[in-house]
């Protein structure tokens, strides 16, 4: 019956309405049918991939404060190790094991999560996960590197990234994206070595303590003091360089991490 | 019937290549050919990419509607870069972000189009294939001579291992920094061409039309 009805359709000709809409739609069936396929099966090799990127990332921000550290005659020993951080108390959930916390996945279950009101809301989230997995990296105890899982809408795609700051959180050590899908040569260049050379160094808390790293598009002026905050935008891409801004002052803040980083940073006044 | 097998699959390599006869896909050419892995992976997706959608379209040659042909062409061509740019992120994450969108331009690259048109549509199945392979092959040689001296003079490496010592690690090799900028690769097509033509003059071009003599010029005097 179907054979008959497959042939009756070969049959018709080429250019007869019903033809074309039967090739169409057969074509399109095909083809989305080898695409969700190759998603679906490749989709575990691909996270793995991803995860040992984003491993990287946090392994070379160690790896550039070690440096810096022997460097300045200090022993460069350093313990890296994952913790989960109660964002509303910046208290540690020692509950939770980092292992197998998934902070993405949490983000969007309505359980795990809260939504940010609107008006807060600069980094355009809509929810946050209530926890957050930190890496810190300890020197007997004492923590000398502390890694931020960051992120924020850009111009075509949210940015997934990195902030590493000193232990005592006054410091920029680095900052990287390890996904985006922002416009090639372009906004994409938030991944180039060149851009994110500019972020180690910078200060983090403006005079009163509150989040002051800004990326500027009208070119940073060294005479300045905010130039201690301050990096370059990107030419082209005003609307991620914005986002990457947006995103760093509502991570830095009272509804992202600052509880947490002023729980971290008086500890380190207190040594 | 052999020779024209072996014509459909040899002919793109040199004689009729795509790069240097037919000047397509050129962008991706000047784009990918830093290194040579790059080339290497991109040389790979346009051959599985252009094999594969020349022996679609030539299996439904026969019933390709006349108002839509275009559009299921290039809706087969956009399936399979998005399956081969899937497998490449799986399986050479590295290599991927290097290539970044340009194995999603496949899509755009007119030798895959053009072979589905001027080929796939008017002949059978294994030689459509035959035909996709030989271009296929034809693109890769191109973009392999090109980031091989790319990669060679301008790092002094070939897939990373060190064939000149380069000056700033103590060899003798001064790497020239012109090789890894895009128009070192319009430099080495063009090179590449021109040796091909005077090579085989038969693939030098006729000229449109030629230029007269100057009557001005004539007068003036």
């Amino acid at each position: 019956m179907a054979r008959m009805l497959l042939d009756r359709l070969m049959a018709l000709p080429n250019d007869s309405a019903t033809k074309t809409v039967a090739v169409a739609l057969g074509v399109c069936l095909a083809g989305s049918l080898l695409v969700a396929s190759a998603a679906v099966l490749l989709q575990p090799l691909q996270q793995a991939n991803q995860e040992r990127e984003r491993q990287k990332h946090i392994l070379e921000m160690v790896e550039s404060l070690r440096s810096s550290l022997e460097a300045g005659g200090e022993a460069g020993e350093l313990d890296v190790e994952a913790r989960v951080v109660d964002l509303a108390t910046g208290d540690y959930a020692t509950s939770i094991d980092p292992e197998t916390y998934d902070q993405r996945a949490a983000a969007s279950d309505p359980a795990q999560s809260i939504e940010i009101p609107p008006h807060r809301d600069i980094a355009g989230l809509t929810r946050r996960a209530r926890f957050a997995t930190v890496h810190l990296a300890l020197q007997d105890g004492k923590p000398r590197l502390v890694v931020l899982p960051v992120h924020g809408k850009g111009f075509a795609s949210t940015l997934y990234g990195y902030l590493g700051l000193t232990g005592d959180t006054r410091t920029v050590v680095g900052l990287v994206f390890y996904e985006h899908n922002e416009t090639p040569a372009l906004g994409a260049l938030i991944d180039s070595p060149k851009w994110r050379g500019q972020w180690p160094g910078k200060k983090v808390w403006g005079p009163l303590g509150d989040p002051a790293l800004e990326v500027v598009m009208t070119g940073v002026d060294p005479t300045l003091s905010e130039a201690q905050h301050q990096v370059d935008g990107l030419t082209g891409a005003t609307w991620t360089s914005r986002g990457v801004s947006n995103l760093l002052g509502f991570w830095l803040g009272d509804d992202g991490f600052g509880p947490y980083l002023r729980k971290l940073g008086r500890e380190g006044d207190e040594r | 019937m052999t020779s024209r097998r072996t014509r459909a699959l040899l002919d793109p390599v040199v004689e009729a290549n795509p790069i240097t006869l037919q000047i397509l896909g050129v962008c991706s050419a000047l784009a990918v050919t830093k290194t040579l892995a790059t080339a290497l992976v991109m040389s790979a997706a346009v051959i599985a990419v252009l094999t594969l959608s020349n022996a679609s379209v030539s299996v439904l040659r026969h019933h390709m509607p006349r108002h839509v042909r275009l559009i299921v062409e290039i809706t087969i061509v956009a399936s399979l870069v998005i399956t081969t740019d899937q497998i490449i992120k799986a399986f050479a994450y590295e290599l991927s972000k290097q290539l970044s969108v340009f194995v999603g331009l496949i899509v755009t690259n007119c030798i895959i189009i053009g072979r589905a048109e001027a080929f796939a549509m008017k002949n059978p199945v294994h030689l459509s294939v035959l035909d996709g392979l030989g271009n296929g092959l034809g693109y890769a040689a191109v973009l392999v001579i090109v980031g091989a001296t790319r990669e060679l003079f301008g790092v002094g490496t070939l897939l990373g291992l060190e064939i000149l010592p380069s000056a700033a690690e103590g060899g003798w090799y001064q790497p020239v920094t012109l090789m890894l900028l895009p128009p070192s690769a319009f430099f080495i097509i063009g090179f590449l061409i021109w040796g091909l033509r005077m090579w085989k003059p038969t693939q030098i071009e006729q000229p449109d039309y030629r230029i007269r003599p100057s009557t001005i010029t004539e007068s003036v005097r």
